[in-house]
């Protein structure tokens, strides 16, 4: 009896908490309208057959609920009834089917006019190729993939000498123009997903698979990966910007080509010498830091790193949080540093400096740190924490301790990495407020000292 | 010598007659003995998965308070929970547990046909779970691969357990496979070769054709797990590359060159739909034979139902590539596997009619069992009609590796086996025992299940058409997640926590009734099905006393008409007249209750 | 009974239980049969898999062939070899002598180990060729492939094992002919295995 008012009840309030949801699809952003469409109408289908045979059920067990006296009818089948059903069901299915088949025929066959750009998947970063002026993404191979060439392209392959690279999470595309991404990945499973667009497709070692659309709505909308790819799955983040063809046309001018990366002059340490002076009044003549103004070592940090923090520094993707002190002071210094060159210079003039020692200042249980470590921060900064150009991870190991402690502290708290232009910022974000409490991240840092 | 099936084979002819504790309990051959020891271990081992999924709902729904665990072991906790909830729980359960206990029970045989074979199998089993434990204790702890256990990532480093954790786990599938296919082999021996005297197939219990099917279907499937297992180890510690490509890890090339993870996802996935079925043909069985008991009613369209299985144990085996829709198989597949994976819908369907029609004018006796029978038929319908979205290839490219995914296959493959487990525990309970549970604290016991897993998994459904990815440790900030999602998270984690804290009643239950529940007789539901007919209860070893049964009906004999008790059990001999031909015919010719 | 015969039938209608009922709907064959040839069919299912597999891998463009040893002719000579005596001693124990069945029996087994030997030696040979697992796809399914299959056969060995061990234990043919019929079936069909294996592996 009870059961068949709860059903009642369970119908009803499936039906009202659909329809007063507020968690529905994202706005649509794409030619994919008609997968909306599909969705909607087996919603309707299926909802139907949900009210209708629930109601049903519910009715039976109201019905002929045990009564005294009262005995069940014997009737082992009903052909007709039973055949009726399945056509009707079988039915009900071709119209769910019929459309389904039909939009996934236009979406396995992109159109011609559609152009390509390439997503490249690593862990757990994204980065993109347009294929420049001659309109062919040259050829790659993971066999090519070095620091100085991280999408691994064929270096004797002409098509590639034009290809535009962007090493940033953070992609433009044209409106209104249909474009087919061709998917490909340095390392395990990805899947490139932005759920306003509505399609997805996963990113396979090894092949190049590829997806369409065209967007239709300006925009900046986050890019996810779908498929669990390690550790850092739920921090791959990226971003893909649908601007007007002008701005895009603006942005992608602004990207480097894989020649003109090629190119590019060595930056000069001395230059980055003489600037360094004013720095040198807090980090130190040789960059060893001073715990006490508050300046952590830097020598040992990879150039790379450097540039990055600098350039965040100057954006104010970094050091512009009220709560940052320090990041606040250095903010001003970094803005001293008027170009990219002399970014690039100051960074070569300190990473090629002798590595000094960092006093340890912080005690921890380190076997403790040791567990915690590996099995969480190991997969980018390294087992011996010297960190990695291609997880963009800085070395750690042996570093300010002190600072190290005050930046776990902060990526918790959200006061530093929580900027959505800091690209690799939200993993350690994310990273460091999985750890429970002080005392954790001092047994880590205790096991980043004996690292050392 | 001619062959005399074991059925047939008279009393002094038995395998073994245990007289000693050990040999009794612990090393025993007698197939009620196995399946306890079977269902007990799976219960065990699920009771680890469910706490495993408590952990990972605190953190999805506190992510900023809870910091219970780090995103190393939220991913071990998601791939564990979903290997342990899926393999080593529901497939042992159902097959193991009650496809050991109820097999020989239905069929009216002594035993397994194999008894040796039967007990070496739980006992491989048991080492198979063992195994499996021992990842939790290692360096590295289990692997977080995802249960799907997708090449390259299981054993490259980035994900939690890529040597030892990785490894422990193919070998303890490897030897869960060698358990289930000794038990498997004696499930369909038995019930082609030991059916009592008159016992035809057709006349068979739903639940035995249920376990059957699905017995048939993992001797089949299993193999694909096993072989990509193996390659899958070779690729681990010989350095072959089955399945791995040339890849990176950590800015360094890694020796491996040319293997296809795609060609692993075929291998699991060939297995792996299958495997849904396995679970979800005997709970569909077992739902048969409580659903008809309890409306005192033959299950309606029987032929269908055998039917239906059938089907669907077939389609099954050409439907597993959706799953890959976005894996970037040759994407010209999706409309073979979207039109097989629709077409499963019907027989499906027709199970659902069926079991709402056998309701129709019966006369129903809304017990415990029934309650959860009730209460699994509107769970899989929802389950059902989710299904057939995630079916649809185009409408798996929003949708997969969503929440909507999750709960999909939590409400279908999660809550109604285990609404069906339930039901099947409250109803065979009295004969395993001997004795009653409880029907408050079982009524209790089912609200809270019940309704409390309906709002884990409707809402979830709701994170999933609003994009929010499966298998994210947080979601952190993102520009299309609205605050209210958070919310919703935490809610469902709050009934998650709800419904994990009820299950304490049925142990409870379980424990309290076996000394304080009423006494059950032998046939306390009026069931028509052979087990209910032994003359002891529990059943002794052997089953039957003296002389096996000889099966005069079908299993579904309930409210023939002019026969004075609602049902007639189908060792009961004599023509009741109740065949088409003569319809309501009231002639009584032999039979206990003729005079 | 047939299956469609079966399956239609309409369970519902009374049917006097001495007709076509009972232990007459099992089939003939004894359950240990029954089993075996279910066991046969998981078997071919696993290496059916790993057939599919490899003409799946070797679509990649890195699969290089390589050379057979000459030694696995050798070896599949005395497979032949082992399932002929076994037939014989099949043969042989569906009349009453009894020591030429054993030694019949007992021969066809040795030469299954003489099988498993002469692989063991092709490893060898392989390995000290250069050949080793890692090598390349080629020689991984070749070590994956012919592993599997021993693996088989000395499961195999193990019940021919104990089976010879009833056979002098006990003097009655009666008690091991059973035995003696499924062995020579798991042979039969382990020799016709390793036939397709040899062919797939040739097949690069």
């Amino acid at each position: 009896m009870a059961i068949a008012v709860a059903l009642v009840l369970l119908v009803v309030g499936s039906v009202v908490f659909h329809l007063i949801s507020p968690w529905w699809f994202t706005p649509i952003a794409s030619n994919w309208g008609s997968i909306d469409f599909t969705i909607n109408l087996t919603f309707w289908v299926t909802g139907a057959v949900f009210v209708l045979v629930n109601l049903f059920m519910a009715y039976c067990v109201y019905r002929f609920r045990h009564k005294a006296g009262h005995k069940a009818v014997y009737e082992p089948e009903n052909h007709k009834l039973e055949v009726g059903l399945s056509v009707v069901t079988a039915l009900g299915v071709i119209a769910m089917l019929a459309p389904g088949l039909f939009v996934w025929a236009q979406f396995v066959t992109p159109p011609d006019e559609a152009t390509e750009y390439e997503v490249v998947g690593q862990q757990w970063q994204w980065s993109f190729r347009y294929p420049g002026n001659d309109g062919q993404l040259g050829t790659v191979d993971t066999r090519f993939v070095s620091e100085s060439n991280p999408f691994g392209i064929n270096p004797d392959d002409p098509n590639g000498q034009d290809d535009i690279l962007v090493k940033d999470p953070e992609m433009y595309l044209p409106v209104g123009k249909p474009v087919k991404a061709l998917l490909r990945s340095k390392d395990v499973l990805h899947n490139y997903t932005v759920p306003q667009f509505r399609v997805k497709m996963d990113m396979v070692p090894g092949m190049v698979t590829y997806l369409w659309f065209t967007p239709t709505e300006v925009g900046r909308y986050d890019i996810l990966c779908e498929e669990l790819c390690g550790i850092g799955h739920h921090v791959m983040r990226g971003r893909i910007v649908i601007a007007e063809q002008a701005d895009y046309d603006t942005w992608l001018s602004n990207q480097t080509t894989f020649a003109q990366l090629n190119a590019r002059a060595d930056a000069t340490p001395a230059a980055g010498q003489a600037q360094y002076a004013v720095c040198a009044s807090c980090h130190g003549q040789q960059a060893e830091g001073n715990p006490a103004l508050n300046a952590p070592r830097l020598n040992g940090l990879q150039t790379w790193y450097l540039e990055r923090q600098l350039k965040y520094y100057q954006l104010g993707i970094r050091g512009a949080h009220p709560e940052d002190l320090y990041g606040r002071q250095m903010a001003p210094m970094a803005g001293m540093l008027n170009s990219d060159e002399a970014i690039r210079n100051m960074a070569s003039y300190i990473s090629q400096l002798a590595v000094t020692d960092a006093p340890d200042t912080i005690s921890g249980d380190s076997a403790r740190g040791m567990a915690i470590y590996n099995s969480n921060c190991a997969a980018c900064h390294g087992n011996d924490g010297t960190g990695s150009w291609a997880t963009d991870a800085p070395h750690i190991a042996g570093m300010s301790d002190w600072y190290v402690a005050t930046q776990l502290a902060n990526f918790k708290a959200k006061i530093r990495g929580a900027h959505t232009d800091d690209d690799y910022g939200e993993q350690m974000v994310s990273f460091a407020t999985a750890m429970r409490n002080e005392q954790q991240m001092h047994d880590v840092i205790a096991y980043l000292n004996s690292l050392q | 010598m001619a062959y005399v099936p074991l059925a047939d084979q008279d009393k002094d002819h038995e395998l073994h007659d245990p007289h000693t504790f050990i040999t009794k309990y612990v090393w025993s051959q007698d197939h009620k003995v196995i399946a306890i020891q079977y269902g007990g271990t799976a219960i065990c081992v699920g009771l680890v998965a469910l706490v495993l999924s408590m952990m990972m709902r605190l953190q999805l729904g506190f992510p900023d308070s809870f910091t219970l665990i780090d995103p190393s072991s939220y991913y071990q906790a998601v791939t564990m929970h979903g290997m342990i909830m899926v393999v080593y729980l529901l497939t042992a359960l159902f097959l193991g547990g009650f496809g050991n206990y109820l097999i020989p029970l239905m069929c009216g045989a002594r035993d397994m046909v194999f008894p040796f074979l039967n007990m070496l199998s739980f006992w491989v089993y048991l080492l198979s779970v063992l195994i499996l434990m021992s990842s939790f204790f290692v360096t590295g702890g289990p692997t977080g691969a995802g249960w799907t256990l997708y090449p390259p990532q299981t054993i490259t480093p980035g994900t939690p357990g890529h040597d030892t954790g990785i490894l422990l786990m193919l070998i303890s599938l490897g030897v869960f496979i060698i358990a289930f296919t000794m038990g498997g082999l004696n499930y369909v021996t038995t019930v082609l070769q030991a059916r009592a005297k008159g016992l035809t197939m057709m006349r068979l219990p739903l639940s035995v054709w249920g376990i059957l099917v699905a017995t048939i279907l993992g001797l089949f499937a299993f193999p694909a797990l096993l072989v990509s297992a193996i390659m899958m180890t070779f690729d681990l510690t010989l350095g072959t590359s089955f399945f791995m490509p040339a890849i990176m890890a950590a800015g360094e090339q890694l020796d491996y060159n040319g293997g296809s993870p795609i060609l692993f996802q075929h291998l699991f996935w060939f297995f792996g739909h299958p495997e849904v079925y396995i679970v979800a043909l005997p709970a569909f069985g077992l739902v048969s034979d409580v659903l008809s008991t309890h409306a005192r009613k033959n299950i309606f369209g029987y032929r269908m139902m055998v039917w239906a299985i059938i089907a669907i144990g077939g389609l099954s085996f050409i439907v597993w590539a959706h799953h890959m829709y976005v894996s970037g198989m040759n994407p010209y597949f999706g409309f073979f596997f979207a039109t097989t994976t629709l077409i499963i819908a019907v027989p499906t369907a027709m199970k659902v009619y069926n079991w709402v029609l056998t309701l129709w004018e019966g006369d129903i006796r809304l017990n415990t069992p029934m309650l959860f029978a009730i209460g699994f038929v509107f769970t899989f319908i929802h389950g059902g009609l989710t299904g057939l979205f995630l079916g649809n290839v185009v409408i798996d490219l929003p949708l997969s590796d969503t929440y909507f995914v999750v709960a999909h296959f939590h409400m279908v493959m999660g809550v109604s086996p285990v609404l069906v487990l339930f039901a099947s525990l409250y109803h065979w309970y009295p004969k395993i025992t001997g004795r009653m549970m409880n029907e408050t604290l079982g009524k209790v016991h089912f609200w809270c299940t019940f309704l409390g897993t309906y709002a884990i998994y409707l809402p979830m459904h709701y994170l999933g058409f609003l994009g929010v990815p499966r298998r994210y440790y947080a979601m952190g900030s993102t520009d299309f997640i609205p605050e209210s999602a958070q919310a919703l998270n935490a809610n469902i984690t709050v009934a998650a926590l709800f419904v994990a804290a009820v299950q304490i009643l049925f142990f409870v239950n379980v424990f309290w009734s076996l000394r304080n529940g009423k006494p059950s007789g032998n046939n306390p539901w009026g069931a028509t099905s052979l087990e209910w007919q032994t003359t002891e209860t529990p059943p002794k070893h052997g089953n039957w006393g003296s002389d096996l049964p000889v099966v005069h009906r079908w299993a579904y004999d309930y409210s023939v008409p002019g026969y004075p008790q609602d049902f007639i059990p189908q060792n009961v001999p004599g023509d009741f007249g109740v065949s088409e031909d003569h319809d309501h015919e009231t002639e009584m010719k032999e039979g206990p209750l003729a005079n | 009974m047939s299956f469609y015969k079966n399956v239609t039938a309409k369970p519902w209608e009374y049917t006097s239980p001495t007709v076509g009922t009972g232990p007459e709907s099992a089939f003939a064959s004894s359950s240990e049969r029954i089993a075996l040839t279910l066991f046969l069919v998981v078997v071919g299912v696993i290496f059916s898999l790993l057939a599919v597999s490899y003409y799946v891998r070797m679509e990649v463009g890195d699969w290089v062939p390589m050379n057979d040893p000459g030694l696995l002719w050798v070896n599949t000579a005395f497979l032949i070899l082992s399932s002929v005596l076994f037939q014989l001693a099949r043969n042989t124990a569906q009349g009453e002598n009894f020591a030429r069945a054993r030694a019949l029996f007992v021969a066809g087994g040795l030469c299954a180990v003489l099988f498993v030997i002469g692989q063991a030696l092709a490893w060898q040979q392989l390995t000290s060729n250069g050949f080793d697992v890692a090598n390349g796809p080629a020689s991984a399914f070749f070590y994956l492939l012919t592993g599997l299959h021993v693996v088989h056969i000395v499961g195999g060995l193990w019940v021919w094992s104990k089976t010879t061990f009833r056979f002098y234990s006990q003097a009655e043919l009666a008690s091991v002919k059973h035995s003696v019929e499924l062995c020579t079936t798991y042979w039969h069909f382990l020799l016709v295995l390793w036939v397709l294996i040899f062919a797939v592996l040739a097949n690069t």
